[in-house]
């Protein structure tokens, strides 16, 4: 018996179906993902794990820009859809799923929403795919500083590390200067970051005030559940000021355990990372008179549209804004504007060219921030550093550093590093 | 190395007494977990690798509680009582699976426990770091003692710890039920064969060995952030802890908290970046020289 078949073969429609899948699924995702209406915007963070809150409102941040914007109608009609991913912290998951983003979900453009080890990890991505790229997290100045990384469609809108270390150098050199502060101790999270950090931050609180001493420089573990040990040995060795790199729940317990023996009731205490409004809250009995790194503050600058800005964010997000947050808001508007510039066309190599060199009016960045051409990085951010109160706002008597001052300075250290 | 400093710190009465508060107050809180750590082995026989799950999950506990009540006594007793009962029903619904089987399978349950427990605290607390807060009734300036300042909190810390572990040491060496206990340790059968219900006896221990990390977890909820996974740091420690002591032996897992305690107190004074190194070559030297522990008895069965 012979069975016979029908023109077309099931094999034959199997073998067509797959032929398909490989043309449009492989072979062509960026030209699918160009011709559709909606604009997607690739984002991987971190969403777990102990410093979650970097992702979580890094992520609240992003979402309320493209909200805006789209029930404002969008950009000749295009509208943008934000597709987040959890690298959990780990640099090899920040790229595979960078990979993922652009050639499966179809992103045009990634904002990378990592710190600093996964971010690197990012940069290698998306300068190998050769897509637009904002870095929103990272501090680490190597990023966007070394020559060898600059990649014409990556930037970075985040605060740096030696324009932080000069701001903050400048502020202790003036406080020391004042109260007569020149036994200095460090206590800081023993890894790259914790280390270099603090390194930046007292040579230059060194040069600008020659009198301040390091009597003693302390690094507990990240992420150390505990730090009575390292509160009394500073009761020890009695610094009159003590800087310190800790950050997120870590700062938190260290001010906490700090506030049981009074440590902060004869010794001044400098931080960078002290300003976030959600760690500030967080702290049951918050001492006055901290100094602190502005993070980001309701009432500064305090005018109607930082206001607004801080209440569009906490309607959407169970705190006020971090640091984390004003920096992927501004990167978000970077990308909208330029969007905006190119009507609509959504070409990497394009909206790059736009942003290059471009300053967006910001509520919270003074007369704008500006994406510096030259190593396409952010420069006029609020760099104040202010001193804290037990109540919101949290932190008041901001006093600014001039950005001419920052730039002098990271010229010389370009030099240095070899960078220039 | 900063031996001078060491030296110094110890001619000095202020610093004594300072250090040998921090190392009390390192030492009560790893000892409470290790108590925990070691009772479930001495008697069940069983490594529970979760048990930093139950340190997290009393100190949760703690949190909300103290957060809907205000009261720090009610949150310490529920943050206790709490990690008791989830033990008690680990221990019948899963632990109790693999008794006698191979390590690894145990360590594959325990393991699967940690995820799921870190998971079901991100869904219910949310991944975000928590802080309870010193309770208004501690909020005292320290108290100064030989120049040395203890505060007040880890005053009460340290007397909790040792009370409880007092009580612990008394109930299972001195009392008709912890004859039982010491018995089911050594002939589970012959305790079973005397018409006592071994089942509730091993669910009992559990449940009260996963009640000693929950209220290590309660009393470091005020001074501690709080997040998902804060139970691997301090099961690291406690198995330092119950190997250099000797699994299953109280006495022993109080003398190895002490000693971490100290070696991390005064290690940061004398020898900052080596107190690891320290604490791990304390646990080598044991496991060489007597690998039962100081206080250790051979495993039961």
């Amino acid at each position: 018996m012979t069975k016979t078949t029908s023109g077309v073969s099931r094999r034959r429609v199997l073998k067509g179906a797959l032929a398909g899948f490989a043309v449009s699924g492989i072979g062509m995702p960026h030209i699918a993902g160009a011709q559709a209406k909606v604009i997607k915007i690739g984002l991987p963070t971190i969403l777990s794990g102990r410093v979650a809150i970097l992702g979580t409102s890094t992520r609240f941040a992003v979402q309320l820009a493209f909200n805006q914007i789209n029930e404002a109608g969008g950009i000749n009609g295009r509208k943008f859809e934000v597709v987040d991913r959890d690298s959990k912290g780990r640099p090899d998951e920040a790229a595979k799923v960078t990979r993922d983003l652009i050639n499966n979900d179809g992103c045009d453009i990634i904002i990378d929403g990592e710190a600093s080890s996964g971010s690197f990890a990012v940069h290698e991505v998306v300068r190998d795919l050769g897509i637009l790229c904002l870095h929103t997290c990272s501090e680490t100045s190597s990023l966007t500083a070394d020559p060898k990384l600059l990649s014409k469609n990556v930037f970075r809108c985040a605060r740096q590390g030696i324009h932080d270390a000069v701001a903050g150098g400048s502020y202790a050199a003036k406080i020391a200067k004042e109260k007569d502060l020149k036994k200095w101790a460090t206590c800081s999270p023993d890894y790259a970051y914790g280390r270099d950090n603090t390194a930046e931050f007292i040579q230059y609180a060194k040069e600008f005030e020659p009198s301040i001493e390091v009597v003693d420089q302390l690094w507990p573990k990240l992420f150390a559940p505990d730090y009575t040990e390292s509160i009394t040995k500073l009761m020890q060795v009695k610094p009159q000021a003590v800087y310190s790199a800790l950050w997120g729940g870590d700062l938190v317990a260290f001010i906490e355990q700090s506030n049981l023996y009074r440590l902060f009731q004869n010794t001044a205490y400098f931080s960078g990372g002290l300003g976030d409004p959600p760690i500030l809250s967080a702290i049951k009995n918050l001492p006055q008179g901290l100094n602190t790194a502005y993070r980001y503050n309701r009432g500064f600058p305090n005018t109607a549209e930082n206001a607004a800005f801080c209440d569009a964010y906490t309607k959407v997000a169970p705190h006020e804004p971090t640091n984390w947050a004003w920096q992927n808001y501004a990167a978000a508007q970077f990308i909208i504007e330029a969007v905006r510039r190119t009507g609509g066309n959504t070409d990497s190599s394009a909206l790059a060219k736009e942003i290059s060199g471009m300053t967006v009016k910001l509520p919270y960045g003074g007369a704008g921030i500006t994406m510096r051409d030259s190593d396409h990085t952010i420069i006029n951010y609020p760099v104040a550093w202010g001193k804290t109160v037990n109540k919101s706002p949290w932190v008041v008597d901001y006093v600014d550093t001039e950005w001419s001052k920052i730039l002098e300075v990271e010229k010389q250290w370009k030099k240095e590093k070899g960078y220039a | 190395m900063n031996l001078d400093a060491l030296y110094s710190c110890l001619s000095s009465s202020s610093c004594v007494v300072t250090q040998v508060s921090t190392a009390l107050i390192i030492g009560m809180l790893l000892f409470m977990v290790a108590s925990g750590l070691s009772l479930i082995f001495g008697v069940l026989g069983v490594i529970n690798f979760a048990h930093g799950a139950f340190y997290m999950a009393g100190a949760y506990i703690a949190f909300f509680a103290y957060r809907s009540s205000s009261s720090f006594l009610l949150a310490f007793l529920a943050g206790g009582l709490g990690a008791g009962l989830i033990g008690v029903i680990f221990e019948r619904f899963v632990i109790s699976k693999v008794y006698g089987k191979d390590i690894l399978m145990q360590l594959l349950v325990c393991y699967a426990i940690i995820l799921i427990f870190d998971d079901l605290v991100k869904m219910i607390a949310g991944p975000e770091y928590r802080m309870m807060g010193m309770p208004d009734v501690f909020a005292l300036p320290p108290l100064e003692f030989a120049g040395g300042f203890i505060p007040a909190y880890y005053v009460f810390m340290i007397v909790a710890s040792l009370s409880i572990g007092a009580v612990l040491w008394l109930a299972i060496e001195k009392t008709r039920l912890g004859k039982i206990i010491r018995a089911l340790a050594i002939n589970p059968q012959m305790v079973g064969a005397l018409g006592i219900n071994t089942t509730l006896l091993y669910a009992a221990v559990f449940g009260v060995g996963s009640a000693l990390a929950g209220i290590a977890g309660a009393l470091a909820a005020p001074t501690r952030t709080l997040t998902p996974g804060m139970g691997l740091s301090i099961l690291i420690e406690s198995f330092i802890v119950t190997v250099i002591g000797g699994m299953g032996s109280i006495v022993g897992a109080l003398i190895a908290a002490l000693l971490i305690g100290f070696t991390r107190a005064f290690g940061a004074i004398g020898f900052p970046l080596f107190v690891d190194g320290i604490m791990f070559g304390m646990m080598a030297v044991v496991l060489i020289v007597k690998p039962s522990g100081l206080l250790g008895r051979e495993m039961a069965r």
